[in-house]
Formats: structure tokens, C-alpha cells, sequence
């Protein structure tokens, strides 16, 4: 007898790579600390869409640290030549730039620090160009009493602001997508926080796209599996080629997982 | 560029209306190579040999857009000719007769039909659908020949952001299917050489240049 598979497995699980952009490089954080530099992102962008990434997320790590604003013109080169949705984010911190990002190729842009800082803005930024567009990130980081606390500017600086109560706060306001990274295994390929990611799940009105730990093909199917994520970012593993996009969809697809088959 | 040559190198007008970003729409007809012009004048859509109508957004704001620049009468004028036309996501809703999104609002009525939410999604399916998702056809249609052209049913992923669907009132008008949330909903909507694709080629990797490139063929 074949089990009636439940609703939510019909739906594709979306499998983004994510950049970590300082100056022209891509880098990797581990622990959002320590960096190192991985390659070019224009060529990184290229081989991950051609191995069927079904987004992108573009994040510079510095823009927001130092008041700057993205690089809109390596943001274009590196949007050239690939045709599917991609995700801005670093220093952006008004209408203008996000005019800036989506003529630059973007089609949605993150907001972690400016948000934290002028929650409403997510209710401007998702008025004048809809929520589709609006990203929240969220750089969550488990306190010792097991909470988890947001942090901005790459992990750095706490926020004051509880990680779950500001997501919920975050969707009211009217951000379409969480991208919820957990800080502690950003880099560690411990695997994700399901804790965390669950916490979210529980109450999200839009899609959670989790990031942080991606590990092992087990770590992948686990966090999807049980329901928290409607679709998975990492970095290291692609970075370093430990996996093709192309295995862990293969892969999910065996577990009876929808993946998109480019 | 030769003028005899013209249909080799059609001249092709993305519509400007206002409405979202066309860069990447214009990326991807330089991929497929044409150089797609950007245009909100009525005279050079009217001069083209096929016209894309784009958009983000609400309905009435899309429908403004066009009203403000004196191009509904273009537009509709391109269709009754039955030159190629390809309508994506609120650009493809517009081709209809009527959008329900706060309010009610007459679309360009190229096809009849209206524009409605999604709704009775099971198990709280999330509103809007976001992501890639299936095209398969309904019964009876025929892709050959057309933006669907030689595409493997089973490849056919595409990328889709919207909270409204287009349900066209004839059948004949229904090229394309998908299902969302347990709903099937009409996913591109046909009438001769006019296509309305509620998802965005653009946006769609490998499929949806294959896709343009179709469209292109079409002219």
C-alpha cells in the first residue's frame, strides 16, 4: 500500500547558495567572525545556477558595518547571466536603495540591521513594492538561558530583540519571506537549528528559508522533512564542494522530498 | 540592421507601463538574442511585430499605468490583430476582463475571464504562492508550435509570485495548468498568437528561456 503522501510534500523545497560578499569576493564567515575568501562571485553565481540553484541570496557582510551601501554595479555583473530569482541584501536602509537593487537585478532584497533598528521600514519597503520583495533576516544567536536573541551587522551586535517575537513582528509588518540563520552553526556543518527553525515554523504566514549548519545530506533532509523549512540555504558546502546542487536534489528526491529537476 | 531581414531579427517592444522592474525581462531576450526595446509610446508598440506586457503589482495600479500613458487603446488594438503578445504575471491577469483585488477593476478584456484570489488552499498553503511549481496540459490542448513548444512535461518548473489567479471564462482560453495548495488553477491563458503566463519566464532558469525563445519562434 502506497501511504497518501501529505500535502506538504507536493511542494518544491527551494535550494538557495548563499554569497557572502566583502569587496569583490565572496567570503565565508564561520561564526560570523573569521572570514576567508572562497572565489568570485560572478563565477560562483554562474556555476551554482547552472548546477539548478532555484534562487540565490547575495549578501554583503560589510555594507551595513560600515554605512555603506551594496555594490549595485558588482551586484549587476554578478545577476548577468543568470535567470533566476535573486535575493539582496547588506546595507540597505531605504526606497532608494532598494530602487537601487532590483535595477541592478535583484527581485527581493534582505533587511537585517536597518529593520532592527526601524521596524516600520518593512512596513514601507513592503507597501511600495509588495512583500514578495521584502526579506527579513534574521542573525539569531542562543542565549544561556535558551532563547534566542536577533543580531545585526553580520552577528556582531545584539539587538535587544527576541529572534521568534521579532520574526512574528517582522511578518506582521509585512515581510513576505523569513531567511532565518542561526550564528552558532553558521559554518560548522553541525547541522541546522531545528529548534530554532521550529520555533518559527510554528506561527510563519510566509516561507522560512533556513540557513546555518547545513551539513551532511541527513542534516538537509531532516530540516525540510520535519516541516520547518519551505527552503534551505548554505554556503560552505557549496563553497567547498562537498555537495553539487544537483546531489542533494537527486537525494531528496529519492526521499520523496519535491525538488525542482533542472 | 538589413530590413529584409526583418522577421529574422523581429522587433519586439517590452511595455513600460510603469509597473516593476524590466531589466531582467529585457536580459533575457538579449539571452535569446534580441535586443528588446523598452517602450511606454503607443506609436512604437503599435510598429512592432510583438510586445511583451509585464508587471508587478496590484490591478488597478497596473491598469492605471497603461490609462495614465495612453496605451489601452494600443494594447488592445495590437491584440484585435492577433500579433504575438505575451502577457506575464499581473501583465497576463490585465488580458482578462475584470480583476477582483480591492475592489473591482476592468482589465483590457483581451480574453474574457476575471481575476480572483486564491482560495480554500489546503492545509493553510501559503498565500502568495512563491516558488517554482508544474505546468501540465489540460485535456485536449496541444503545445506544439507554440511558447510551450518540444518542453518536456515532466521539466516544466516555473518560477511563480502571486496571491491572484487568472480564470478565463472559456475553455478554449486555457493553454496551461498547475496546482497549488490543492487548487488547480489556470496557469497561461491563450488566444491565438497571445499568451498570458501567470509565472515569469524571466525568472525561470533554463525552462524559461526555452520559453521566450518559443515566444520569439512564434513571431
Amino acid at each position: 500500500m502506497k501511504p497518501i503522501q501529505s500535502y506538504i510534500s507536493v511542494k518544491n523545497i527551494r535550494i538557495l547558495p548563499l554569497l557572502n560578499i566583502k569587496g569583490m569576493n565572496v567570503v565565508k564567515p564561520v561564526h560570523t567572525e573569521a572570514l576567508r575568501v572562497v572565489g568570485d562571485p560572478k563565477k560562483m553565481a554562474l556555476r551554482y545556477y547552472e548546477e539548478g540553484a532555484d534562487e540565490l541570496i547575495y549578501l554583503d557582510i560589510v555594507a551595513s558595518l560600515y554605512q555603506r551601501n551594496l555594490d549595485f554595479d558588482l551586484l549587476k555583473s554578478v545577476t548577468e547571466n543568470i535567470f533566476i530569482p535573486v535575493t539582496a541584501g547588506g546595507g540597505i536602509r531605504s526606497i532608494q536603495d532598494i530602487n537601487n537593487a532590483l535595477r541592478a537585478g535583484a527581485d527581493k532584497v534582505a533587511i537585517n540591521t536597518f529593520a532592527v533598528r526601524n521596524p516600520e521600514f518593512l512596513s514601507r519597503a513592503a507597501k511600495e513594492f509588495g512583500s514578495q520583495c521584502i526579506v527579513l533576516y534574521i542573525e539569531a544567536k542562543k542565549q544561556q538561558d535558551g532563547s534566542y536573541e536577533a543580531y545585526t551587522d553580520g552577528g556582531r551586535e545584539r539587538s535587544g530583540f527576541n529572534a521568534i517575537e521579532w520574526a512574528k513582528r517582522g511578518i506582521e509588518l509585512g515581510a513576505g519571506e523569513i531567511l532565518i540563520t542561526s550564528v552558532d552553526r553558521d559554518g560548522t556543518r553541525r547541522g541546522y537549528d531545528l529548534d530554532l527553525i521550529k520555533q518559527i515554523a510554528s506561527f510563519a504566514t510566509v516561507p522560512i528559508i533556513a540557513h546555518g549548519g547545513a551539513g551532511d545530506l541527513k542534516s538537509i533532509e531532516r530540516v525540510v522533512a520535519e516541516n520547518c523549512a519551505d527552503a534551505i540555504s548554505a554556503s560552505s558546502i557549496f563553497h567547498y564542494k562537498d555537495f553539487n546542487i544537483r546531489d542533494i536534489k537527486n537525494y531528496l528526491k529519492e526521499k520523496d522530498i519535491n525538488v525542482r529537476m533542472a | 540592421m538589413c530590413e529584409w531581414h526583418n522577421m529574422a531579427n523581429p522587433k519586439i517592444t517590452i511595455i513600460d507601463y510603469g509597473v516593476g522592474n524590466l531589466q531582467s525581462l529585457k536580459k533575457a531576450f538579449n539571452f535569446c538574442g534580441i535586443e528588446a526595446a523598452v517602450s511606454e509610446d503607443a506609436e512604437a508598440i503599435l510598429k512592432s511585430d510583438a510586445v511583451v506586457l509585464p508587471g508587478v503589482g496590484s490591478y488597478e495600479a497596473g491598469m492605471r499605468g497603461l490609462k495614465v500613458r495612453d496605451l489601452v487603446d494600443a494594447v488592445k488594438n495590437f491584440a484585435i490583430q492577433n500579433k504575438p503578445m505575451l502577457g506575464i504575471c499581473l501583465g497576463a491577469q490585465l488580458m482578462l476582463s475584470e480583476g477582483h483585488e480591492f475592489g473591482i477593476f476592468n482589465g483590457l478584456d483581451i480574453m474574457p475571464g476575471k481575476v480572483a484570489r486564491f482560495s480554500g488552499l489546503m492545509d493553510n498553503e501559503k498565500i502568495p504562492q512563491m516558488g517554482w511549481n508544474k505546468i501540465y496540459m489540460p485535456k485536449g490542448a496541444s503545445w506544439q508550435g507554440t511558447i510551450l513548444d518540444s518542453i518536456p512535461e515532466e521539466l516544466l518548473d516555473v518560477y511563480f509570485v502571486h496571491s491572484y489567479i487568472l480564470a478565463p471564462d472559456k475553455k478554449e482560453n486555457i493553454f496551461g495548468l498547475t496546482t497549488y495548495g490543492g487548487l488547480e488553477f489556470c496557469s497561461i491563458i491563450k488566444h491565438g498568437n497571445i499568451y498570458g503566463c501567470q509565472f515569469h519566464p524571466e525568472k525561470s532558469g533554463e525552462i524559461g528561456l526555452k520559453i521566450i525563445k518559443n515566444f520569439i519562434n512564434t513571431i
